[in-house]
This record gives C-alpha cells, structure tokens and sequence, in this order.
C-alpha cells in the first residue's frame, strides 16, 4: 500500500475496486464503513453486491474482467470532460500524451458495452471521483487475479494519478495484501528476481553485496523461475527437486488434477509445514515446523509495518523453527550461518543488507512497529508513499493499456462465469481455520452462489446439490441462490477440498507475474436429478 | 486562548465541545464509567459517571455533558458518590452478580464499584428468576448471559458504531429491556459475524467467550503481545497465557492498525496450533509410499545429499523452492539465502501475487 491503514476512518472519498473487504480483511473494512457512515463517498466497483455495498454511494456491478475498460473510460471521461488534475499531471508524471490517446478509443458508450455498466453510470463515476480530493482507491485480487493482472494494477495506477491522487494521506493506491505476511516473503527477497530489499539479481553491484554478506563467491546472476513454471518444469524434469515450505499447492493453485501431475512428478519433493496437508501426501520428506506463536520473528503488513511476533507457546514434538531447519540444510552442504535467532537474523543481516529497512531494529519494534522505507535508526518510517506526487522512480508514469477479455469466456456448452475467493470464516485451505474448534460450525461448507435469475432458468432450489463442470473438473457442490451474484456468475472459494474452486479453474496466467486468473472461466451447472 | 471552567474548585482548561469526562480526565481526574465506549456517541446510559453541576437540577453524566467555560463541576462531592454508590445498588441487583461463578471476575467493572463503594451486602430485591431471560449459547464462540447484563449498550454502539456489523441492538422496553440480535434469534441464526468486539467491550461478565471458560482468571495470565497470522492487515493481539498455553486472544487497545479491533479469524481462530494433527516429527517416504518417522539428522542429511547429488548431475537451476507468506520474515530470508548463496539458483519464490 502506498498508504496506511490510520487512513481509511479519515479518507473523504473511498473507491474499492475488486476487493471484498468485510470476508477477506474484516478489520480493515470497519474503518471504511466507519468513514462511509461519517460521510465519506464509498463508490464500489465489483460484478458482486458484496456487504460494502450497504454503505457506498455508489455500486458499479462491472462484468468479471472488464476492469481496464472501465477504468480507461472513467479516464476518457476525466480528459474530455477537463476534470483531471493538470498540475499535478504535469509536475508529477509523463506518458500523459500516450495515455490519452489510448483512453479516447474507449469513449463511454464502448466501454458499455464492454463492462455492461451503462454509459451514463460511467460517466457519473468519473465526475464522482473527480469531486473530492483526495480519494483513496483501495483493490485486492479481484485486481490482480487476471491474465491481465498487471495491467488492472497499472490502470489503478493511471487513474488514480489522473486524478492527483498518489503521494497524499487518503490518497494513493492500496492494494490489500492476503496473507499475515505476503508483503514480507516479498521484502525478504522470497521472488525469483531480487533479493531481500527489492535489490535486483541480474545486477552486479547487488550481487557483489550479498555474495560478501553471505560469504560466498559468487551468485546466480540469472533471474529464476516462478511458481507455475517450477510446477510446469516438473513434469518436463527440468526441475527434479521441489522445496515446498508452508504451501498446499495441491488446493491452491489451478485445475488441481494438473497440479497433483505436476507435484507427482517430482523427483525428490520437500515439505515443510505445521500440518499435513494434501500437498505433503506427494512429498518424499516432510520437515515439522513450528508455527505462529512457537517464534519470535517478525511480520510486514499490508501498509509496510513491520510488526512483532512473539512467542508464547511450545512447539510440539520435534517440530522447529523454519529458520533453524534452512540453517541446519545449509551447514550440512558446507556454510557455516552465524545467526541463531529471528532477532539475530533480522538485526544483523536483513536490516544491514536492505536499505529501506536499514533502520529497523527489534529494538525499536516493541510498540506499534515501523512502516519501511526507514532507511536510519532516527527515522521514523513513512505512512505515506511518494509524498506530494515526488515519486521514488523520479516521475510516475502514465502507461497506456488496452482491455483484452478473461482467457476463457462463456460459450454453449460452458455458459456462466465462474469467479473465485475467500469467504469471511475461513482462511485458504482451512489447514488453520479447519484445526480451530469452531470455525467449522459457522462454516461447514462450500456453496456455489448463484443469481436467481439464473437458479430459476436452471430449475435448482436454494441448497439444493448440484454439479458445477468446467473444461478442467467437476465438483458436487451446494447452491446457494443470492442477490449478491448477478445473473451469469457463479461464485465459489477454494476452502474446502471436495468442492474446492480450482478443480474448475483455468490455468492461465499473466505474461509478466504468472498470477493465474482465478477470477474467471466458464463454466456449467447441472441438477443431479 | 484556552477556556477554562472550574473542577473540583480548580481552574482547568478545556477545548470546546469537549465532553466533562474527557476534560476532567486531561485535568488529572477520573470518573468511573460503565457505558461510555471510546469512539461511540455517548448514551448517558449507566449514570455511574454523573457529577454535579452548578445551577443544574439534577446531576448530570459526565460522559455526555458538554463543558462550557466558567462550568463548575465537582466530581467527588458526598452527593455524588451517594448516587453512584445507589447506582451501582440498583444494577446489582438487577440480575445474578454472583461473581465466584462469573467468568468476567477481575476485569469486571460492575465488581470494581461494588468494591470501591464498599458494598457488601443487596440494598434491593434481586430480579425475579422467572424475569430474566435464559442464557443464549448456541454458537461456538460466545455466551450471553442475560442475568449479568445491566444493559449498558457498549455490546450496541460496539456493533454498530465501531464494527458497523449491525447485528444487535436494544430491545423490548421497560423491564423486558435485552440486548437482541435481528428477531431476537440465537447469534448464530442472525447477522453475527462473530468478530467478538461485544465480548470484548463488554464491562460485566454478560458477554464471555466460550472457549476462555474456566481456563484462567485475569490475574492469572501472561499476556504477550503479537500479530495476527491471517490476513495483511496485521491486527496486533494479546495473546493470554496459561501455563504456556494460549487461552484467550484479545486486541491491543489503541495500537496500530486495528486500534483494539479483531474479527473472528484474529479472535477465535488461534487454537489451531493445539490440533493433534500436528506434524510432530520429521518424516520419510518409504518404497512403499508410507512415510515412516526419522530423526531430524536423518531427514536433513537426506535433504542435503539429494540436493548435492542433483546439482551435481543437472546443476542448481534443477532445484526451486516456494516459501511460505504466513511465516516470519526471517524464514523467507532464510529460505531465499538458501537457494541463492548455498544451492546456487535463483528458482525461490511464493505466492506473492495471489
């Protein structure tokens, strides 16, 4: 996030595009009602009436993948109606030229028919947003999860940089990040491209750094490969050794037959986890580690917080820290790693080798924790990202970006949209949630959320079993007929195995961060009778 | 220029708007308090926090009381501490305050007037038992104990001034007055999501957690700071512990982000770690594909010569690796050095974009 999260119960404008915040980050959505009920503008872009919708002035129900068209014509309307911020546009940015001219080729009426928000609506939302300042957009991956996540994230970007938005407190654009610590894996240098401190592998200077550090030689100067393609270089044997730390790959990831294939063509398969999960089933050693409250380590939030965690209870059986167990793997291929606690760890290598957390210490973590870049000691850490429009990069830059629709769209035989996700009481897998006596009661299934529209031209009753089919599975899966679903969608989430989203969804991913497009593929639903 | 109005015969400085609870606090005093929620509008509901005003009729509650300048207030008059005292009478016997049985013994604020006031014995009848209406407990988290509810209304403004779920409110009237969900249905039938912050606010033992019970007194528990394991919001709890073990997870107050918000995930879904499903020790596949348990040498060994062995004949690009984005950060550091500085490759990443 380029923001913080002390800024939502006080932004005057809210736009939430892709993001259903009540179920996937509760807390962080009652500062949102609270600022909607204190008279902020909520404005909710999702295909979804999700629960945020009860407090938004207004609710554009896009069509699923539709998201660069709409943002591009909410642009059209801004440039053709003068209601973009020139100054900060010329001061702050380049690539205005290029942006403009892409965004005329989506005037209203086209991208109505695109996005089936009608032209006026379009219209109405860009002259809402252009209203007050600042506004505050805020998306999840509803964003993301396309083939055209990246551009989804850029167009964002563009708007909101249209609109003068970037570098101010309730400002900026803020995506939630998923999981406790996402942002941290990242920071860390957990990415086939950089290491930790977002500094780049295929640079030399970067290497030569980390290569002393780490008292080594040299370091693969080559950046490595992502997740789907390790998966994918399984079965070709271009990757014989897997390490799985912390992952159920095998309920995660898309069409689940293809990656139970993949995981089972490993050669030598690692895993490392608290429980056993469907993913260890294929592994040829599973290592037990210790969990959340068996450490003390650190997490990084979505707003860049670097926040304690702490022990408080005892790790069973043998079960140990992770980074003891890397450690001992290390010392047993020859290098000897001095440091032998999280704190040592963070103190002495992350904090030293990383420049934006160069002035993080635990010391200095007992309380409320720091937002990097704190690059020193005295420094305080930064709430607010690109501070008045002065970007990290120099200028922020407008990109120009065309729609293109989802990989896989309804036809005959597969003739709705099936879109995926989290619901409130249970988390991913359920390796946790499922083990928390509890949760399980007020959530003890998976339902497949349907329109009524679409319920009555199937001829399928609330709660009745049915089959949802994809190209990729079949699953046997409850209905649940909802207003929150429009006609044409189906709406599932993948916590429970039997009828998990992603025996059905498509494996296609975008070019440049291979996020898969768990948002949308076709599918059909029969009755079983 | 501050204004100033006069409390307790001293001249002290307010800001305008300001409500007598919250300037005689900056002004060094406390009034106790039972219904004002932080945050919430005040309801004036309890009357524990009345004081005496200068030229007004009758006492009036601090918590929703605006100062205005030359105000004389007096916080700790005779009169005033006889009303509080008869207060706090009137809610005790308003139901079962029977605190040996209460879960909410030493964190109850009902129990720490009743001991300020010296209260030792009813003043007034008890609420008939026929009159109060029965525990509500269906659910797997909360229990609503209606003969300790004094019907303050912080669960109220809770839900929905602060989580803005929506799901209670005040029903009934009169002495039938109870805190009720849409249709006074159980929780787990109405609009709960149980985040638990009604637990959480509730200053009596009328709302308690189900899991907590009887599993250590206040006094009794450790409480260490932390971060929520679930989402990116990074929610900062209390972890209270028991002989090593976590019995109850509650919000840091005021802190950054969640300032003293949790949902059900933050608040109830902590007792995984207690699953007998735990991987306990290392284990191997054998040929015939049933793990079998190893010592950890073992098992690092195995991991360490299959390793060697593949970079020998294939090279280090043959090994990849995912961490894991609920760990700390110093697994994924570790995990990246692995790859990186001691197998050789760059093949190390997770599920940074889903």
């Amino acid at each position: 996030m380029t923001n913080s999260f002390a800024d939502f119960m006080k932004a005057k404008m809210i736009l939430v595009i892709g993001s259903n915040m009540t179920e996937a980050h509760p807390v962080a959505a009652t500062f949102v009602k609270d600022a909607a009920i204190g008279g902020a503008e909520l404005i909710v872009v999702d295909p979804r009436r999700t629960d945020l919708v009860d407090f938004a002035k207004m609710h554009v129900p896009l069509k699923v993948g539709s998201d660069v068209a709409l943002i591009n014509s909410v642009m059209n309307v801004l440039i053709e109606e003068n209601l973009y911020d020139k100054t900060y546009v010329e001061n702050c940015t380049v690539g205005f030229g290029e942006l403009r001219e892409k965004v005329l080729e989506y005037p209203p009426e086209r991208a109505a028919e695109i996005t089936g928000v009608s032209a006026d609506t379009i219209r109405a939302l860009a002259r809402r947003l252009a209203s007050v300042k600042p506004a505050m957009l805020m998306y999840t991956l509803g964003i993301t999860e396309h083939i055209c996540g990246v551009n989804n994230v850029m167009s964002c970007a563009n708007l909101q940089m249209l609109l003068g938005n970037v570098g101010f407190e309730c400002g900026g654009v803020n995506p939630l990040r998923g999981q406790n610590n996402v942002q941290g894996a990242c920071d860390m240098g957990a990415l086939p491209n950089v290491f930790p401190g977002y500094q780049r592998v295929d640079n030399a200077d970067a290497r030569a750094k980390f290569a002393k550090a780490w008292n080594v030689a040299s370091l693969p100067d080559k950046p490595g490969m992502m997740m789907p393609t390790m998966m994918e270089n399984l079965t070709k044997g271009k990757v014989k050794a897997f390490y799985v730390f912390g992952e159920n790959l095998a309920n995660t990831e898309p069409d689940i037959h293809h990656v139970e294939h993949c995981l089972q063509s490993a050669e030598f398969l690692v895993c490392q986890d608290i429980f056993p999960t469907e993913t260890t089933r294929f592994a040829h050693v599973i290592l037990p580690a210790a969990a959340w409250s068996e450490n003390d380590g650190t997490f990084t939030s979505s707003e860049r917080r670097v926040n304690r965690v702490r022990t408080a209870s005892v790790a069973p059986g043998q079960a140990k820290p992770n980074w003891w167990i890397f450690k001992e793997i290390a010392r047993r291929m020859g290098h000897a790693w001095t440091s032998s606690s999280a704190r040592e760890i963070w103190d002495n290598e992350v904090s030293v080798l990383a420049p934006s957390m160069a002035g993080i210490k635990y010391r200095r973590l007992e309380g409320d924790g720091i937002q990097w870049p704190a690059p020193n000691e005295e420094h305080c850490g930064t709430p607010t990202l690109h501070r008045d429009g002065k970007f990290t990069c120099g200028l922020g830059v407008l990109k120009p970006i065309d729609w293109i629709p989802p990989a896989e769209v309804p036809d005959e035989e597969y003739p709705l949209v099936l879109s995926t996700g989290r619901r409130l009481y249970h988390y991913h897998t359920r390796t946790q949630t499922g083990r928390s006596p509890g949760i399980n009661d007020l959530l003890g299934e998976e339902t497949a959320d349907i329109s009524a529209a679409d319920a009555r031209k199937l001829g399928v009753a609330d709660g009745e079993m049915v089959l949802v089919k994809s190209r990729r599975g079949k699953v046997k899966v409850r209905a649940r007929v909802t207003h929150q679903v429009p006609e044409g969608l189906v709406w599932m989430a993948f916590h429970f195995r039997e009828a998990c989203a992603n025996w059905l969804t498509n494996p296609v991913y975008d070019p440049i961060t291979q996020t898969a497009e768990y948002k949308a593929c076709a599918v059909r639903i029969d009755r079983l009778t | 220029m501050s204004q100033t109005f006069i409390l307790n015969g001293k001249e002290t400085p307010f800001t305008p708007g300001q409500m007598i609870l919250d300037a005689a606090r900056n002004g060094g005093v406390e009034i106790p308090t039972l219904c004002y929620l932080k945050g919430a509008a005040p309801t004036g509901a309890c009357r524990i926090c009345c004081v005496e005003v200068k030229g007004a009729r009758s006492l009036m509650a601090a918590c929703s009381t605006p100062v205005t300048a030359g105000m004389e207030v007096t916080t700790n008059s005779e009169l005033v501490h006889r009303a509080r005292k008869m207060n706090v009478e009137f809610l005790l016997a308003s139901g079962r305050h029977n605190c040996l049985m209460c879960e909410a013994n030493g964190q109850c604020k009902l129990q720490d007037l009743s001991y300020f006031y010296k209260i030792t014995k009813l003043q007034f009848r008890e609420k008939d038992e026929k009159d109060i209406y029965p525990t509500e407990d269906q659910n797997p988290f909360i229990v609503r104990d209606f003969s300790r509810c004094i019907l303050c209304g912080r669960c109220v403004q809770a839900c929905n001034e602060v989580m803005v779920n929506r799901a209670i409110s005040q029903g009934y009237r009169g002495a039938e007055s109870k805190i009720v969900t849409g249709g006074d249905s159980p929780y787990n039938e109405s609009e709960c999501v149980f985040c638990g912050q009604c637990v959480d606010v509730c200053p009596v033992g009328a709302l308690t957690e189900k899991k907590a019970k009887g599993l250590g007194r206040p006094w009794e528990t450790q409480k260490i700071r932390t971060t929520c394991p679930y989402c990116g919001v990074g929610c900062q709890q209390l972890l209270h512990v028991k002989d090593g073990k976590i019995v109850k997870v509650t919000a840091v107050e005021g802190a950054q982000p969640n300032q003293g918000r949790l949902c059900v995930k933050g608040r109830f879904a902590y007792d995984f770690i207690y699953s007998d499903e735990r991987l306990n020790t290392p284990l191997i596949r054998q040929k015939n594909g049933e793990f079998r348990e190893a010592s950890w040498d073992e098992a690092l060994d195995l991991v360490a010569s299959k390793f060697k062995q593949i970079i020998a004949s294939d090279g280090p690009d043959a090994i990849a690796g995912v961490s894991c984005a609920r760990s700390i950060n110093e697994d994924s550091y570790q995990m990246q050095k692995l790859f990186r500085a001691v197998i050789g490759t760059n093949n190390i990443d997770h599920c940074a974009r889903t």
